[in-house]
């Protein structure tokens, strides 16, 4: 019994294994890759259009942006060390394909907060964009305050940063101090994941430089901040934008060339493959007829 | 003895300096005025600054005290060192004026007054009177507050 069984499952196997493919699995392989590649270059040309136009919009909103971090700057508002809530805005997007943007924010996001939890303060996570959030809410999801979806589709506006900071200053959570996390365009193809300060209204008002700026009540000081956290927002969304497309450009375009290699060899393989099928047949013939 | 004159022939000059008040730098105001859409100047050198804040308008000179204030739907008007001027006019916004005389007027919308159609400000202006009558709750009475007094600086700064 026990010899019948094994028998009857050993023939079939060793004879029939072949190590080079039959011509229709190369043509399948081939027309697939094909196709693979006139996708990809196809997204690049879309992702370049986008690039170009986002890059030209980046020039008025840098501006715009180190304006708004000006004040920070001068007046050298650093946050009291002994401060507990913080808050970290990560800027990414709803799409893929475009290198390591989202796990490049993610991580850092992640080293900040095990970090700030290691020194015992407490942190929130701001998502802006869908792929950050499938990032983080598997391992930090206790820390994630709000998610912002519909992101990458279209270029940013000033209202898209303003409708954020307002569910961000609607939700109750006073934070003493934050950063946001974005990825800062450098140039075609660099970009770098980059971090700048946020802080509260307190920690503004009772900073020592502040004695020096005349003429400032709680209610202006207020809209000021306010106003000034829609401003870094939207510096860091056209920021991220524009990385995120120059990185998508990249990815595509060596996506493209990797496949037009892999079709290189292919074709390579068809042919050898197609003449040995052609000098089998040859043989067969002939040595069919010389038998004769 | 030759060095003694010497030092205090160095000394003399840093006195002088540390005495006086306005130094030499801040005679020059860097001056940043951009919306998020557009750049108007980019730490240019003016004479001076008309803003429109709520605490009222007033002028900002090179040296002026340092300041944080909120803008208001208004007129800015920007004095150029050769005397030229160029009005604006930004819904609102925030202006900061340093210690090292730098100024950032940033403004969520701003157009060059040209740009703006009177006929059109006041054809708003009057749909949004209208509006208020019968406005219900308390943010739509709060925008179309908004959107009146956006209209009537419009209007008041055509004509």
């Amino acid at each position: 019994m026990f010899a019948r069984t094994s028998a009857a499952v050993f023939l079939p196997q060793c004879g029939q294994v072949r190590n080079m493919a039959t011509l229709k699995d190369i043509t399948i392989r081939l027309k697939s890759i094909k196709n693979i590649q006139k996708i990809t270059k196809s997204m690049k040309m879309v992702a370049a259009a986008k690039y170009s136009r986002a890059e030209r919009s980046l020039k008025p909103a840098r501006v715009y942006g180190t304006g708004a971090l000006a004040l920070y700057e001068k007046a050298e508002i650093k946050a009291p060390e002994d401060k507990n809530k913080h808050l970290i805005i990560g800027v990414s997007s709803d799409r893929g394909l475009c290198g390591a943007i989202h796990s490049s924010v993610a991580k850092a996001i992640k080293s900040e907060i095990g970090k700030l939890s290691g020194a015992g303060k407490e942190v929130m996570v701001v998502n802006i964009g869908d792929k950050l959030r499938a990032l983080l809410y598997r391992t930090h999801g206790k820390h994630i305050l709000l998610n912002c979806k519909e992101v990458g589709r279209k270029p940013p506006t000033f209202t898209d940063a303003s409708i954020i900071a307002t569910e961000l200053l609607n939700s109750g959570y006073e934070f003493d101090q934050g950063s946001i996390v974005y990825n800062r365009f450098r140039s075609v193809i660099s970009y770098k994941t980059d971090e700048k300060p946020l802080y509260s209204m307190d920690t503004v008002a009772s900073s020592e430089n502040m004695g020096i700026y005349d003429d400032i009540d709680a209610d202006v000081l207020r809209n000021y901040q306010e106003f000034a956290l829609v401003n870094i927002i939207y510096f860091g969304l056209k920021e991220s934008t524009t990385s995120e497309q120059s990185a998508r450009m990249t990815a595509m375009d060596s996506a493209s060339k990797n496949a037009s290699e892999m079709i290189d060899k292919l074709t390579l393989t068809f042919n050898r493959t197609r003449q040995a099928v052609i000098t089998k047949e040859l043989i067969e013939i002939i040595s069919g007829a010389a038998a004769l | 003895m030759f060095a003694a004159r010497f030092l205090l022939r160095r000394a003399a000059p840093a006195l002088r300096h540390a005495r006086s008040y306005a130094d030499a730098p801040s005679a020059q105001m860097s001056f940043t005025f951009a919306s998020p859409t557009e750049v108007f100047f980019k730490e240019a050198s003016v004479k001076q600054i008309d803003v429109p804040t709520l605490t009222g308008a007033f002028g900002i000179l090179p040296a002026h005290v340092p300041t944080l204030q909120v803008l208001r739907p208004g007129v800015v008007t920007v004095f150029n060192d050769d005397g030229s001027s160029k009005k604006y006019f930004v819904s609102s916004g925030s202006v900061t004026v340093n210690a090292d005389s730098s100024v950032q007027l940033l403004a969520e919308e701003a157009f060059p007054l040209e740009s703006l159609d009177v006929a059109a400000a006041k054809a708003n202006l009057e749909k949004a009177q209208s509006e208020l009558v019968s406005a219900s709750d308390e943010a739509t009475r709060a925008e179309v507050l908004i959107s009146i007094e956006a209209n009537e600086a419009i209007v008041k700064a055509l004509e």
